[in-house]
Protein backbone atom coordinates (compact mmCIF):
# COMPACT_ATOMS: atom_id res chain seq x y z
CA UNK A 1 0.00 0.00 0.00
CA UNK A 2 1.29 3.12 -1.20
CA UNK A 3 0.94 6.61 1.29
CA UNK A 4 -1.32 8.95 0.78
CA UNK A 5 0.74 12.31 -1.44
CA UNK A 6 -0.56 14.44 1.24
CA UNK A 7 1.34 12.21 4.19
CA UNK A 8 4.20 14.29 2.99
CA UNK A 9 2.87 17.48 3.54
CA UNK A 10 1.44 16.43 7.11
CA UNK A 11 5.10 15.41 7.97
CA UNK A 12 6.37 18.60 6.83
CA UNK A 13 4.03 20.54 9.05
CA UNK A 14 4.81 18.94 11.86
CA UNK A 15 8.71 19.48 11.11
CA UNK A 16 8.28 23.28 10.68
CA UNK A 17 6.14 23.17 13.70
CA UNK A 18 8.79 21.75 15.79
CA UNK A 19 11.89 23.62 14.16
CA UNK A 20 10.82 26.96 16.23
CA UNK A 21 8.98 25.29 19.07
CA UNK A 22 12.14 23.24 20.12
CA UNK A 23 14.17 25.85 20.47
CA UNK A 24 11.88 27.89 22.05
CA UNK A 25 11.23 25.54 24.62
CA UNK A 26 14.74 24.91 25.40
CA UNK A 27 15.24 28.35 26.52
CA UNK A 28 12.12 28.08 28.59
CA UNK A 29 13.34 24.91 30.11
CA UNK A 30 16.97 27.02 30.63
CA UNK A 31 15.04 29.96 31.64
CA UNK A 32 13.53 27.98 34.63
CA UNK A 33 16.67 26.67 35.92
CA UNK A 34 19.49 29.41 35.33
CA UNK A 35 17.81 32.55 34.93
CA UNK A 36 15.66 33.65 38.12
CA UNK A 37 13.46 36.01 36.93
CA UNK A 38 14.46 39.30 39.37
CA UNK A 39 11.84 42.07 38.36
CA UNK A 40 12.04 45.60 40.19
CA UNK A 41 10.19 48.96 40.19
CA UNK A 42 13.41 50.02 38.35
CA UNK A 43 13.89 47.71 35.97
CA UNK A 44 10.25 48.07 34.93
CA UNK A 45 10.26 51.23 34.68
CA UNK A 46 9.57 52.53 31.42
CA UNK A 47 12.37 54.87 30.85
CA UNK A 48 15.54 53.78 30.55
CA UNK A 49 17.98 56.84 30.03
CA UNK A 50 18.92 56.40 34.20
CA UNK A 51 16.74 59.50 34.80
CA UNK A 52 13.53 59.47 36.56
CA UNK A 53 10.31 60.09 34.59
CA UNK A 54 8.52 62.86 36.34
CA UNK A 55 4.39 64.07 35.17
CA UNK A 56 2.09 62.72 32.20
CA UNK A 57 3.44 62.49 29.01
CA UNK A 58 0.01 63.31 27.43
CA UNK A 59 0.35 66.93 27.80
CA UNK A 60 -1.30 69.73 25.82
CA UNK A 61 0.11 72.80 24.40
CA UNK A 62 -1.58 75.90 25.09
CA UNK A 63 -3.86 77.03 22.68
CA UNK A 64 -2.67 80.52 22.36
CA UNK A 65 0.66 79.31 21.32
CA UNK A 66 -0.69 79.42 17.82
CA UNK A 67 -0.57 83.07 17.55
CA UNK A 68 3.08 83.24 18.80
CA UNK A 69 3.40 80.85 15.86
CA UNK A 70 1.66 82.65 13.08
CA UNK A 71 3.45 85.98 14.33
CA UNK A 72 6.98 83.97 13.85
CA UNK A 73 5.71 82.83 10.72
CA UNK A 74 5.04 85.97 9.27
CA UNK A 75 8.39 87.46 9.91
CA UNK A 76 10.73 84.23 8.99
CA UNK A 77 8.74 84.78 5.59
CA UNK A 78 9.90 88.38 5.85
CA UNK A 79 13.12 87.14 5.72
CA UNK A 80 13.30 85.56 2.85
CA UNK A 81 12.21 88.45 0.73
CA UNK A 82 14.75 91.06 3.12
CA UNK A 83 17.94 88.57 2.20
CA UNK A 84 17.48 88.80 -1.52
CA UNK A 85 16.70 92.70 -1.08
CA UNK A 86 19.76 92.91 1.02
CA UNK A 87 22.01 91.41 -1.41
CA UNK A 88 20.76 93.18 -4.44
CA UNK A 89 20.49 96.35 -2.40
CA UNK A 90 22.65 98.79 -4.24
CA UNK A 91 21.43 98.05 -7.86
CA UNK A 92 17.93 98.62 -7.23
CA UNK A 93 15.85 101.75 -8.18
CA UNK A 94 13.70 103.87 -6.48
CA UNK A 95 10.77 102.18 -6.82
CA UNK A 96 11.66 98.49 -5.87
CA UNK A 97 13.31 100.30 -2.49
CA UNK A 98 10.11 101.91 -1.43
CA UNK A 99 7.88 98.72 -2.29
CA UNK A 100 9.32 96.61 0.32
CA UNK A 101 9.80 99.85 2.79
CA UNK A 102 5.79 99.48 2.11
CA UNK A 103 6.05 95.76 3.23
CA UNK A 104 8.27 96.19 5.82
CA UNK A 105 5.91 99.22 7.14
CA UNK A 106 2.51 96.61 6.49
CA UNK A 107 4.40 93.47 8.92
CA UNK A 108 5.42 96.19 11.50
CA UNK A 109 2.33 97.89 11.78
CA UNK A 110 0.56 94.33 11.91
CA UNK A 111 3.26 93.74 14.61
CA UNK A 112 2.09 96.78 16.96
CA UNK A 113 -1.21 95.88 16.52
CA UNK A 114 -1.11 92.58 17.50
CA UNK A 115 0.94 93.81 20.57
CA UNK A 116 -1.85 96.21 21.38
CA UNK A 117 -4.22 93.55 21.46
CA UNK A 118 -2.18 91.76 23.99
CA UNK A 119 -0.91 88.68 21.51
CA UNK A 120 2.55 88.71 23.22
CA UNK A 121 1.50 88.73 26.78
CA UNK A 122 1.18 84.95 27.52
CA UNK A 123 -0.67 85.52 30.81
CA UNK A 124 -3.23 87.22 28.81
CA UNK A 125 -6.03 85.71 27.12
CA UNK A 126 -7.38 86.89 24.07
CA UNK B 1 37.33 23.72 35.05
CA UNK B 2 35.10 20.34 34.94
CA UNK B 3 35.05 17.53 37.45
CA UNK B 4 33.02 15.42 35.31
CA UNK B 5 35.99 14.58 32.91
CA UNK B 6 39.50 13.57 33.53
CA UNK B 7 41.59 16.42 32.43
CA UNK B 8 44.28 13.94 30.83
CA UNK B 9 41.60 11.65 29.06
CA UNK B 10 39.77 15.08 27.45
CA UNK B 11 43.58 16.32 25.76
CA UNK B 12 43.81 12.83 24.62
CA UNK B 13 40.61 12.63 22.79
CA UNK B 14 41.02 16.42 21.77
CA UNK B 15 43.95 15.05 20.20
CA UNK B 16 42.10 12.52 17.89
CA UNK B 17 40.06 15.55 17.01
CA UNK B 18 37.49 14.59 19.31
CA UNK B 19 36.12 17.53 21.63
CA UNK B 20 34.20 16.86 24.62
CA UNK B 21 32.70 19.92 26.84
CA UNK B 22 29.54 20.58 29.36
CA UNK B 23 26.71 22.56 29.60
CA UNK B 24 28.74 24.83 31.43
CA UNK B 25 31.24 25.35 29.90
CA UNK B 26 29.54 25.74 26.11
CA UNK B 27 27.30 28.12 28.23
CA UNK B 28 30.33 30.74 29.58
CA UNK B 29 31.93 30.37 25.97
CA UNK B 30 29.21 31.81 24.80
CA UNK B 31 28.94 34.21 27.34
CA UNK B 32 32.57 35.58 27.86
CA UNK B 33 32.75 35.69 24.35
CA UNK B 34 29.90 38.20 23.80
CA UNK B 35 29.80 40.42 25.98
CA UNK B 36 28.10 43.59 25.35
CA UNK B 37 28.66 46.78 27.07
CA UNK B 38 26.53 49.38 27.79
CA UNK B 39 27.28 52.53 25.83
CA UNK B 40 27.96 55.46 28.32
CA UNK B 41 31.37 57.01 29.42
CA UNK B 42 31.36 59.91 31.96
CA UNK B 43 34.66 61.34 31.53
CA UNK B 44 38.58 61.79 29.66
CA UNK B 45 38.12 57.21 30.70
CA UNK B 46 35.49 57.26 27.97
CA UNK B 47 37.67 58.91 25.51
CA UNK B 48 39.98 55.71 26.52
CA UNK B 49 37.10 53.36 26.36
CA UNK B 50 36.09 54.63 22.80
CA UNK B 51 39.70 54.00 21.84
CA UNK B 52 39.73 50.55 22.71
CA UNK B 53 36.48 50.28 20.97
CA UNK B 54 37.86 51.89 17.59
CA UNK B 55 40.30 49.94 15.11
CA UNK B 56 43.72 50.46 16.69
CA UNK B 57 42.85 48.33 19.71
CA UNK B 58 39.55 47.11 18.86
CA UNK B 59 37.81 45.45 21.65
CA UNK B 60 35.54 43.26 18.63
CA UNK B 61 38.83 41.00 18.98
CA UNK B 62 37.17 39.60 22.22
CA UNK B 63 33.25 39.97 21.37
CA UNK B 64 32.49 43.01 23.09
CA UNK B 65 32.27 45.78 20.23
CA UNK B 66 28.62 46.03 20.43
CA UNK B 67 28.05 48.60 22.71
CA UNK B 68 24.23 49.14 23.47
CA UNK B 69 22.81 52.37 24.14
CA UNK B 70 20.23 50.74 25.96
CA UNK B 71 20.61 48.83 29.95
CA UNK B 72 18.05 46.38 28.79
CA UNK B 73 20.65 44.54 26.00
CA UNK B 74 24.26 45.43 28.20
CA UNK B 75 25.84 42.63 30.09
CA UNK B 76 28.52 45.29 30.92
CA UNK B 77 28.82 48.36 32.40
CA UNK B 78 32.21 50.55 31.96
CA UNK B 79 32.28 53.07 34.19
CA UNK B 80 34.78 55.19 32.65
CA UNK B 81 35.32 58.47 34.58
CA UNK B 82 34.33 60.65 37.33
CA UNK B 83 31.29 59.84 39.09
CA UNK B 84 29.58 62.75 40.10
CA UNK B 85 27.12 62.89 43.29
CA UNK B 86 24.90 64.01 40.34
CA UNK B 87 25.12 61.41 38.36
CA UNK B 88 25.45 58.96 40.83
CA UNK B 89 21.81 58.02 40.96
CA UNK B 90 21.73 57.61 37.30
CA UNK B 91 24.45 55.45 36.89
CA UNK B 92 22.84 53.14 39.82
CA UNK B 93 19.25 52.88 37.79
CA UNK B 94 21.08 52.19 35.02
CA UNK B 95 22.47 49.19 36.42
CA UNK B 96 18.80 48.14 38.06
CA UNK B 97 17.52 47.80 34.74
CA UNK B 98 20.37 45.56 32.98
CA UNK B 99 19.04 42.26 33.03
CA UNK B 100 21.37 39.58 35.08
CA UNK B 101 24.24 38.47 34.91
CA UNK B 102 25.74 41.68 34.61
CA UNK B 103 29.24 43.28 35.09
CA UNK B 104 30.53 46.46 36.27
CA UNK B 105 34.24 47.47 35.09
CA UNK B 106 35.50 50.41 37.24
CA UNK B 107 37.47 52.33 35.18
CA UNK B 108 39.81 54.81 35.89
CA UNK B 109 40.75 56.18 39.47
CA UNK B 110 38.22 58.21 40.31
CA UNK B 111 35.59 55.88 39.49
CA UNK B 112 37.23 53.38 41.67
CA UNK B 113 37.83 56.08 44.40
CA UNK B 114 37.39 59.31 43.28
CA UNK B 115 40.86 59.92 41.94
CA UNK B 116 42.61 63.31 41.71
CA UNK B 117 38.96 65.00 42.36
CA UNK B 118 38.83 62.88 45.59
CA UNK B 119 38.82 66.10 47.76
CA UNK B 120 35.88 67.55 45.65
CA UNK B 121 32.84 67.94 47.28
CA UNK B 122 30.78 66.67 44.06
CA UNK B 123 32.59 63.62 43.27
CA UNK B 124 31.25 60.31 44.51
CA UNK B 125 34.27 58.69 45.86
CA UNK B 126 34.26 55.25 44.47
CA UNK B 127 30.96 53.71 42.37
CA UNK B 128 31.62 50.52 44.45
CA UNK B 129 29.53 52.82 47.57
CA UNK B 130 26.36 51.12 45.10
CA UNK B 131 26.81 48.71 42.39
CA UNK B 132 29.33 45.86 43.04
CA UNK B 133 31.90 46.15 40.68
CA UNK B 134 33.84 42.77 39.17
CA UNK B 135 37.11 44.40 37.90
CA UNK B 136 38.95 47.44 39.13
CA UNK B 137 41.17 49.04 36.60
CA UNK B 138 43.82 51.68 37.97
CA UNK B 139 44.74 54.46 35.95
CA UNK B 140 44.33 57.86 34.71
CA UNK B 141 43.42 56.94 32.27
CA UNK B 142 43.78 53.47 32.17
CA UNK B 143 45.73 52.60 28.91
CA UNK B 144 43.25 50.49 26.05
CA UNK B 145 45.53 47.78 26.59
CA UNK B 146 44.60 48.22 30.15
CA UNK B 147 41.30 48.06 29.58
CA UNK B 148 41.59 44.78 27.44
CA UNK B 149 43.04 43.45 30.52
CA UNK B 150 40.52 43.63 32.21
CA UNK B 151 37.64 42.73 29.83
CA UNK B 152 39.92 39.57 29.59
CA UNK B 153 40.24 39.26 33.57
CA UNK B 154 36.21 39.65 33.43
CA UNK B 155 35.81 36.55 30.74
CA UNK B 156 37.98 34.55 33.21
CA UNK B 157 35.30 35.32 35.73
CA UNK B 158 32.60 34.77 33.53
CA UNK B 159 34.59 31.21 32.57
CA UNK B 160 35.01 30.45 36.34
CA UNK B 161 31.04 31.00 37.29
CA UNK B 162 29.37 27.78 38.30
CA UNK B 163 25.66 26.87 37.24
CA UNK B 164 24.74 24.47 39.70
CA UNK B 165 26.52 23.35 43.73
CA UNK B 166 28.54 25.15 45.88
CA UNK B 167 29.97 28.53 44.34
CA UNK B 168 27.14 29.03 42.46
CA UNK B 169 27.21 32.29 40.08
CA UNK B 170 25.63 34.82 42.57
CA UNK B 171 23.12 36.02 39.81
CA UNK B 172 21.85 32.54 39.43
CA UNK B 173 20.99 32.88 43.67
CA UNK B 174 17.00 33.82 43.84
CA UNK B 175 17.80 35.74 47.25
CA UNK B 176 20.29 37.88 45.80
CA UNK B 177 19.06 41.12 44.98
CA UNK B 178 19.44 42.50 40.88
CA UNK B 179 18.44 45.79 41.88
CA UNK B 180 20.27 48.09 44.21
CA UNK B 181 18.91 51.20 46.05
CA UNK B 182 19.20 54.31 44.36
CA UNK B 183 20.65 57.33 46.71
CA UNK B 184 18.69 60.78 46.88
CA UNK B 185 20.23 64.26 47.01
CA UNK B 186 20.73 65.02 50.34
CA UNK B 187 21.45 68.27 51.85
CA UNK B 188 24.74 67.97 51.95
CA UNK B 189 25.63 64.82 50.35
CA UNK B 190 24.04 61.30 48.69
CA UNK B 191 21.58 59.59 51.10
CA UNK B 192 22.97 56.86 52.53
CA UNK B 193 26.45 58.36 51.39
CA UNK B 194 26.89 54.10 50.36
CA UNK B 195 25.22 51.43 50.34
CA UNK B 196 26.35 49.39 54.02
CA UNK B 197 25.14 45.66 52.74
CA UNK B 198 27.45 46.55 50.02
CA UNK B 199 30.47 49.01 50.60
CA UNK B 200 33.06 47.64 53.41
CA UNK B 201 35.94 49.45 53.08
CA UNK B 202 39.33 47.99 54.90
CA UNK B 203 39.95 49.09 57.95
CA UNK B 204 43.18 51.03 58.39
CA UNK B 205 45.36 50.20 61.68
CA UNK B 206 47.67 52.86 62.45
CA UNK B 207 50.36 51.61 64.57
Amino acid sequence: MTPSPYLFIVIFCGIAFAFPLLPLALAWLWRRFFQPPKPGVEKNATYECGVESLGEAQIQFHSQYYLYAIIFLIFDVEAVFLVPFAVAFTGLPIGAFVAILIFLLLLIEGLVWAWNKGCLDWGVRV
Amino acid sequence: MTEQIDEGLRNELQRQGIWVTSMQELYNWGRKNSIWPLQFGLACCAIEMIATAASRYDIARFGGEVFRPSPRQADLMIVAGTVTKKMAPQIVRLYNQMPDPKYVISMGACAISGGPFKQGYNVLKGIDRYIPVDVYIPGCPPRPEALLHAFMELQRKIDSQRLTGAGQAEHLDRAQPSEFPVPAFGAHDLQPPANPDLFHPPEIERT
